[in-house]
C-alpha cells in the first residue's frame, strides 16, 4: 500500500518495536537453508532420493511459523497476526502457480516426442500401432471451430448491438439475464442440445460436424455478446450525438461509427471466445464423434477434432500403448499452443487497436 | 418505405428498419435458443422416466434409482472442489488486489487466467498423468494416520484415482473464474473506507477485514456460485481422473467412487443405442436445471450490486 513506515529505532516511546525491513527475507533465506539441509542429510542417513518438492514446502511452513513467532515475540499479537496472514495470501497465489508451472511442463516434456511433420502430415487412418498423426483432427477442429464462429459472430454481435443501441424495456432485461444464464450452461449440455434437435429431424445416432459447431456455438454465442456488449458501451455518446446532428440515420451511425471504433475490442473479445470453444472435448464428443480418416464434409458423417483426438487416444489404447500416449500428448500441446497463440494475439489487437479515449 | 401514421413517430428510413429488425430478431434468438435447449432435452428424455430395465440396459431398475448416484456424485465432487478453490481464490485475488505491487498486479491477474486457457482434456491427461501418483503417497498417509475421520477411511486407491484427486483437479479448472470475480470486487472496495482504516492504525490485514472483505461479501458469494456451476458441468476431466463405480459414500481415498452426470454422460454416450440415450440425456436435463438455478441465483445475488457486472 501506499504508506510507508518510518523506520523506528527500539524504545522510542511513539511506537512499538518494529522487525527490521529486511527480516522477512532473510527469515526465508535461513529457513530454506535449514530445511534443504536437514532433507539432505535426511536422505542420505536413509539412502533414499532427496525430494526438492518437500524441503522447499518445509521450508515454507517453517518460514511461516517463524516469522509469526518472531513478530509476536518483538511487535506484538496484531503485528504477528498481519505477517501471518500476508504469507498465507502469498502462499496461496504460490499454490495456485503450482498446476500451472506442472502442466506446462508435463505438456511440452511430454509432447514433444511426436512434435513431428508426420503429426502434422497424415491422419491416423490405417494406423494401428506407431506413427499416424492428427491432421484429420486439425482439419476438422478447424473446420467445426470456423462453422462455429459463422453461426456465432452475427448473432452475437447483432444482439449485442441491440442490447447497447436498441434494448428498451423488459425484453433487453431478459435477454441480458439469459445471456449471463447461458454463460454457464454446462458444455456437455450443450452438446445433448445439439444432438436432440438434429436427432428429431434426421434419426438416432447421427453424427455430423456442423451439429458440434451448433453446440459449439451455444457456448460461443453468449460469450460474444458479453464482450461486444462492454465494448459498445465504450464508446463516447458524444460520437453518436456528432453523428445524428449531422442527419446520419441511426443504423449508419453504428455501422460507420460505433462498429469501427469499437472494432478492436469486439475482435479481441471474438477471439477469446473461440479460444474458449477450442478446447471444448465434450460436446463435440457426443455429436461429432470419432474418426480416423480425413474429412472435409461437416455434413456429411463423423468428423474428429482436437480434443477429440486427446480423449479418444487416451481413452482407446492400443499396443504399444505409448505411442497412443504420445499422441495424446502431442496433440494436447499442439492444442495449448493453439489457444495460448489466439490469446496472446486477441490481447494484443486489444492493446494496439484500442481507441485512443483522451482520458 | 416512411411511415406518416401518427406525427410523433419519428421517420425510419429502409435500412434503419432492417437494421434494428435484424437486432431485435438475433436478440429474441437468445431467448429461442434457451427456450430450445429446454425444449429439446424434455422431448428426447421423456421416454427415459418411465422406463425400466427392459427398455434400458443403463438401468438398473427404475431411472430414479440410476440418477441418484449420479446427482450424489455430481454434487460431492463440485462441493469438494469449491471447498478447495474458494479460501484460495480469495486469497489470490487480496494478494492481486492489495498485497502485490501495483505495477505487477495486471500481469499476476493475467497469468491466473492463463489456467482457464487450458483445454480440460488436458487437466485430465494432467491429473491422470501427474496429479495421481503424486497425490497417491499422500493419500496412503492420510489413511494410515487419520483414518479414523470417516472421510479418510476404507482401503486406498492403487492408483490415486479418486473422486479427491478429480476434486483437485475441477477445483484448479474453476479458480480463474473465481479469483477474476473475488479480485474485481476487491478492487472496487472503497478506497477512502481503507485509507481510513490505515489512518486511524489498522495493519493491512485489519484493514482488509473491516474496509475490504464486508464490502466484497456478495461478490465472494456469487463467486463460490459461479464456481460451483463450473464444477458442476465440468466433464473431461472427471471423466478421465475419476474411476467410478456407482458407489454412493463419502469416502475421499477409496477406488470406489460415485460418478458425476456430465462424465457418465461423455463415457456412456459414444456407445449407447435406443432408450439409453434418452436416459442419459435426461440425465443431462437434470443437469441442466441444477446448474440453471444455482447460476440464476449467482446473477441474482450480482444484480443486486447494478454497478458490478460478474460475467468474465
Amino acid at each position: 500500500m501506499a504508506i510507508s513506515v518510518r523506520p523506528v529505532t527500539a524504545g522510542s516511546t511513539l511506537a512499538g518495536n518494529r522487525l527490521p525491513r529486511n527480516a522477512p527475507w532473510l527469515i526465508l533465506a535461513a529457513c530454506l537453508a535449514v530445511s534443504l539441509a536437514l532433507f539432505g542429510l535426511l536422505a542420505a542417513a536413509n539412502r533414499s532420493e532427496f525430494s526438492l518438492t518437500g524441503a522447499v514446502l518445509v521450508g515454507l511452513i517453517l518460514h511461516m511459523v517463524v516469522t509469526t513467532a518472531l513478530s509476536a515475540a518483538i511487535e506484538g499479537r496484531r503485528r504477528a497476526v498481519d505477517r501471518f496472514v500476508t504469507n498465507l495470501v502469498t502462499g496461496a497465489f504460490l499454490l495456485a502457480m503450482v498446476p500451472l508451472v506442472s502442466v506446462a511442463i508435463t505438456v511440452v516434456s511430454n509432447g514433444l516426442a511426436r512434435f513431428d511433420t508426420e503429426f502434422f502430415s497424415s491422419s491416423m487412418r490405417n494406423v494401428t500401432g506407431e506413427g499416424g498423426g492428427a491432421l484429420h483432427a486439425m482439419v476438422g477442429t478447424l473446420l467445426i471451430t470456423l462453422a462455429a464462429t459463422v453461426i456465432s459472430v452475427p448473432l452475437g454481435l447483432l444482439t449485442s448491438i441491440y442490447l447497447v443501441e436498441y434494448g428498451r424495456g423488459k425484453l433487453a432485461k431478459i435477454i441480458t439475464f439469459l445471456v449471463d444464464v447461458m454463460t454457464g450452461i454446462p458444455s456437455i449440455v450443450a452438446g445433448l442440445f445439439a444432438y436432440a434437435a438434429f436427432a428429431l429431424v434426421l434419426g438416432p445416432g447421427v453424427r455430423m460436424g456442423i451439429i458440434g459447431a451448433v453446440s459449439l456455438s451455444v457456448l460461443m454465442i453468449p460469450v460474444v455478446v458479453r464482450s461486444s456488449e462492454e465494448m459498445l458501451r465504450l464508446v463516447p455518446n458524444e460520437l453518436r450525438e456528432a453523428s445524428y446532428a449531422l442527419g446520419v440515420a441511426k443504423w449508419l451511425t453504428i455501422m460507420k461509427v460505433v462498429l469501427p471504433t469499437s472494432i478492436a475490442g469486439i475482435t479481441t473479445g471474438i477471439m477469446l471466445a473461440v479460444s474458449r470453444v477450442i478446447g471444448e472435448t465434450a460436446p463435440l464428443l457426443i455429436t461429432a464423434g470419432f474418426t480416423a480418416s480425413m474429412n472435409y464434409n461437416l455434413f456429411n458423417d463423423r468428423m474428429q477434432s482436437l480434443p477429440v483426438y486427446v480423449y479418444t487416444q487416451f481413452a482407446n489404447q492400443g499396443n504399444p500403448a505409448f505411442a497412443f500416449l504420445e499422441r495424446a500428448w502431442a496433440a494436447a500441446l499442439v492444442l495449448i499452443l493453439i489457444v495460448m497463440a489466439m490469446n496472446l494475439v486477441a490481447r494484443f489487437v486489444a492493446y494496439k487497436f484500442s481507441p485512443k479515449t483522451g482520458r | 418505405m416512411t411511415s406518416s401514421a401518427s406525427p410523433a413517430r419519428p421517420v425510419l428510413s429502409l435500412g434503419d428498419r432492417i437494421f434494428s429488425r435484424s437486432a431485435v430478431f438475433a436478440g429474441s434468438m437468445i431467448l429461442v435458443t434457451l427456450a430450445a435447449v429446454a425444449i429439446f432435452l424434455i422431448v428426447q428424455s421423456l421416454p427415459a422416466f418411465v422406463a425400466t430395465n427392459a427398455d434400458a440396459s443403463l438401468l438398473p431398475d427404475n431411472f430414479w434409482s440410476y440418477v441418484w448416484p449420479l446427482i450424489f456424485g455430481t454434487v460431492w465432487a463440485a462441493v469438494l472442489a469449491l471447498l478447495i478453490s474458494l479460501p484460495l481464490a480469495i486469497g489470490i485475488a487480496l494478494f492481486i488486489s492489495h498485497y502485490a505491487p501495483r505495477k505487477v498486479s495486471a500481469i499476476l491477474g493475467y497469468i491466473v487466467d492463463l489456467l482457464a486457457a487450458v483445454p480440460s482434456v488436458v487437466f485430465g491427461l494432467w491429473g491422470i498423468g501427474v496429479l495421481a501418483p503424486a497425490t497417491q503417497p499422500v493419500y496412503v498417509w492420510l489413511n494410515e494416520y487419520l483414518g479414523w475421520i470417516p472421510f479418510f477411511g476404507g482401503v486406498v486407491s492403487g492408483t490415486g484415482r479418486t473422486i479427491l484427486t478429480a476434486a483437485l483437479v475441477l477445483g484448479v479448472m474453476v479458480l480463474p473464474i473465481m479469483t477474476a470475480i473475488c479480485r474485481e470486487i476487491f478492487l472496487q472496495a472503497p478506497v477512502l473506507h481503507e485509507e481510513a482504516a490505515l489512518a486511524l492504525g489498522a495493519t493491512r490485514w485489519e484493514m482488509i477485514r473491516m474496509a475490504v472483505l464486508p464490502f466484497g461479501r456478495p461478490g465472494i458469494v456469487s463467486a463460490a456460485m459461479l464456481g460451483l456451476g463450473r464444477a458442476l458441468g465440468e466433464t473431461m476431466a472427471v471423466a478421465m481422473v475419476l474411476s467410478a463405480t456407482g458407489l454412493v459414500t463419502f469416502k475421499l481415498l477409496t477406488s470406489e467412487n460415485p460418478s458425476t452426470i456430465a462424465a457418465n454422460i461423455a463415457l456412456s454416450f459414444p456407445e449407447a443405442y435406443g432408450t439409453n440415450v434418452n436416459v442419459l440425456i435426461a440425465t443431462g436435463l437434470i443437469l441442466f436445471i441444477v446448474t440453471f438455478l444455482v447460476n440464476a441465483l449467482a446473477r441474482w445475488i450480482v444484480s443486486r450490486r447494478a454497478e458490478f457486472s460478474g460475467a468474465n
